[in-house]
């Protein structure tokens, strides 16, 4: 039983670690791209607004992706200490994957980010701007072989079993463009600019309704709100692409999201309901006859398999996949709503004076991470009871390890988490909730100036003193 | 054309080194924390580092990538084995990297963060010399899996590694910043750094005196002929490395020269333990070979290794190079 405990101990660990470090990613993912566009917008255009919110969001962005490191570190080292026998398996096809995703981390931390933080006075505006760029470039980079790697385990392909009884490539433009991966980049990617357009759509607002921030606050809200306006529809044309491509690949899944649990043809799409077990079946549900055939077949009368059509011990528990799918759902039509209501607002020339908008944009700051969270418990819930889908259950891959020192570590991460990235969020919320300040030019700031004269001359005899 | 095992062996091996050299000064300098406790010279250290200290660390990252990735087997069995020293490793980290941030948001906590710091550190090097002292000692490995119990690690030999890598890094740091600093810093970090070098040289002859009573393959290797005409030079090259240390800390020079006779003592000592090592990863169980992923893997992976790795080391210099100099007061590590 020990064994049992040290591996849903191991798995709730995981969900934790890996919960808490997917939100800053997925955050600066999106924050660098955004100043990857602002800083080329100063330069191209040299409007001071543009520099003024890129060196507001570069502070925030640097608590944000310390945050993102130290805890992708505890990552690197978690696929050995917990889950030995699926690295030592699976090592062969996943190590090489995670190893591009290091070499792309690298790539952006060793040198750009550092650049993209201090080196403005000292390598100029144009390499300046292009360390900015290589640093977005970067995060994208990083994100393509995790989900390379995570959809590989989600629909395993070009892999054989050699005489050890290890997964290996046997095809490796296969293994990296697995079926589901093309799908899940796109979705994440998406999910990640969403979620920060919405934290600095929030962030303008917050300013905006306090009548601070002028013309930096009106700059970061409009711009947000575009990306709510074009990017929100766009997110549900490709989850539904997704789910398509879910219901091919992982029908069980599909089931576990829809709860279904009989096989049907004309298969409602069930709104609400709880998933019970137990008795086998949806209850309390409210339901909307024919459309779950008509979204996952595009027929009437398709046929949508249940969970009863599959082995007892190889379906996973539908409650955690149902309930974060309606959530992550609901959140996204939320989004989409808000970037239709901006547009309109733009269309009529007054985006900047709805209040309501203001508060709704402010309102829906966190719910990126909501809806991103969900997706990924929905995801990774409904890939039980495998860790390889198909080939590898969870439970034959986790560690020799006793449960009792798998308590403590998660103890210890646990408090460790909430006192770090608690203060850590603190902070970087802190920083939102000042306004931007003007940007002026240093020629002009003879303290500035002075800031950036050559190294070397000053004295510092009285750092010690 | 060597092996392509032996290329991953090299990578690994160098990715290692260059943690231990890079974050070892910047873990060494979060050790010295504790004894510099004024505001205004905790500013001035920690610009030293603000920009280079995450390059730094990701050498650790592409370690454990790198393990995996090329020896999944060894690390399959070196992870569990070591649960609670790699787990204490990562969680000190998350302190230590967090302070630059935090330190500076609000005055009430600042102290607090600084101890985290500094005690992140500690911690960080202790628990990576452990893993160190108990890799040298034997991991217990059956059916290709790690079969020992949950405190295999700890032993007197352990904490002996673990202390000698908290005095080695505090050495690095030190001298790290005779480099960086003028004034009253540079005086008070040669003192520092002239008791470090005594602790330092001193753990390194206990721990190789001590190393080839730990398994008889060691002692085989180092002092069967002709291994022994090869194998002398190391000791001796210490010797040597250790002289030019107390000639720079004593008769001071260039300001550079005490970090880097105390690198070399790091790069000495490392070729001295893959002597030890060679041709096993995980002792006295499994070999590189053994270890070693499908060949294709490995061949995958040195595609884009072979391109961005030598990137990733040419700008790591260019980043050193641009924050070049001495550190001034009112530099920003923010």
């Amino acid at each position: 039983m020990l064994d049992l405990d040290a591996a849903l101990l191991s798995r709730v660990q995981f969900a934790f670690t890996i919960s808490a470090h997917i939100i800053f990613p997925a955050f600066t993912i999106g924050l660098a791209s955004y100043l990857a566009v602002l800083n080329g917008l100063w330069l191209w255009r040299g409007e001071s607004v543009y520099r003024a919110l890129f060196d507001y969001w570069k502070g925030i962005f640097a608590i944000a992706f310390g945050m993102g490191v130290v805890s992708g570190v505890v990552m690197t080292y978690q696929f050995g200490t917990n889950w030995a026998a699926f690295s030592a398996k699976a090592g062969p096809i996943i190590g090489p994957l995670l190893g591009y995703e290091v070499l792309a981390a690298f790539f952006l931390e060793s040198g750009f980010l550092g650049v993209m933080l201090f080196g403005r006075e000292r390598v100029g505006p144009k390499l300046h701007f292009l360390a900015t760029l290589l640093v977005a470039v970067g995060t994208l980079m990083s994100a393509f072989w995790i989900l390379s790697a995570n959809s590989w385990m989600q629909t395993p392909a070009g892999y054989a079993i050699d005489e050890q009884g290890r997964y290996v490539a046997s095809d490796w433009w296969k293994v990296v463009f697995n079926p589901s991966f093309p799908y899940r980049f796109v979705h994440m990617v998406l999910a990640c600019y969403l979620t920060t357009a919405l934290v600095v759509g929030a962030t303008g607002a917050w300013h905006l309704l306090r009548g601070a921030g002028g013309r930096e606050a009106r700059k970061m809200f409009s711009m947000a709100l575009w990306m709510a306006t074009l990017l929100a529809p766009l997110q549900t044309v490709v989850g539904d692409l997704h789910g398509l491509n879910t219901f091919k690949h992982q029908p069980a899944k599909v089931a576990a999201m829809e709860g279904h649990f009989e096989t049907m043809r004309g298969a409602p799409l069930i709104l609400f309901g709880f998933p019970n077990v137990a008795e086998g079946r949806t209850t309390h549900k409210v339901e909307i006859p024919k459309l779950g055939s008509l979204i996952l077949t595009h027929t009437l009368d398709g046929e949508v398999k249940g969970l009863n059509a599959f082995p007892q011990e190889d379906r996973p528990h539908p409650v955690i996949p149902f309930f974060a799918f309606r959530i992550m759902v609901a959140l996204g039509l939320a989004m989409a709503g808000l970037g239709l209501w901006a547009l309109w607002r733009r269309w009529r020339g007054s985006i900047h004076e709805d209040r309501w908008l203001q508060w709704a944009a402010f309102a829906m700051g966190p719910t990126g991470f909501a809806a991103l969270l969900a997706g990924w418990f929905v995801t990774e819930t409904g890939r039980q009871p495998f860790l390889i889908y198909g080939l590898m259950r969870t439970s034959e891959g986790v560690s020799a390890v006793s449960a009792g020192a798998v308590a403590a570590s998660l103890t210890a991460f646990v408090l460790v988490y909430l006192l770090v990235f608690g203060a850590g969020t603190l902070y970087a919320l802190a920083m939102m909730a000042r306004p931007p300040e003007p940007f002026e030019d240093a020629q002009d700031d003879p303290a500035k100036a002075q800031a950036v004269a050559p190294h070397g001359l000053a004295d510092t005899a009285k750092g010690g003193a | 054309m060597p092996d392509i095992v032996t290329i991953w062996a090299a990578i690994l091996a160098f990715s290692v080194l260059a943690y231990v050299v890079l974050d070892g000064f910047d873990l060494g300098l979060g050790i010295l924390f504790l004894a510099t406790p004024r505001d205004e010279e905790r500013n001035l250290m920690l610009a030293s580092i603000a920009p280079v200290w995450d390059g730094n660390q990701t050498w650790l990252v592409m370690g454990g990538g790198a393990l995996l990735a090329a020896f999944p087997l060894a690390y399959g069995v070196v992870m569990p084995a070591l649960y609670m020293p790699i787990t204490a490793m990562v969680l000190a980290l998350i302190f230590r990297g967090v302070a630059f941030k935090f330190r500076d948001r609000n005055d009430g906590a600042r102290s607090a963060w600084d101890a985290g710091f500094a005690i992140g550190s500690l911690v960080a090097t202790f628990a990576q010399g452990v893993t160190l002292g108990a890799l040298v000692e034997g991991l217990k490995v059956t059916n290709g899996a790690y079969a020992g119990g949950a405190f295999d690690w700890l032993s007197p030999f352990s904490v002996l590694t673990g202390l000698a890598l908290v005095v080695g890094y505090s050495l690095l740091g030190a001298t790290w910043l005779i480099w960086r600093t003028t004034g009253r810093m540079r005086e008070k970090m040669r003192r520092y750094a002239t008791f470090a070098m005594f602790g330092t040289l001193g753990a390194i002859g206990l721990v190789s005196a001590l190393t080839p009573f730990m398994n008889p393959a060691y002692a085989q290797r180092w002092f069967a002929a002709p291994a022994i005409y090869y194998s002398a030079l190391v000791p001796a090259l210490v010797a040597l490395a250790g002289w030019a240390l107390w000639r720079a800390l004593t008769k001071p020079g260039a300001d550079h020269t005490p970090f880097l006779a105390a690198l070399s003592l790091f790069v000495l000592s490392f070729i001295g333990l893959g002597v030890s090592f060679y041709p096993y990863i995980v002792p006295p169980s499994l070999t590189l070979e053994q270890a070693a992923s499908d060949r294709s893997s490995l061949a995958f992976l040195l595609a884009g290794g072979a391109l961005l790795i030598p990137m990733v080391i040419g700008y790591n210099i260019h980043a050193y190079w641009t924050f070049r100099g001495k550190v001034r007061d009112g530099d920003g590590y923010h």
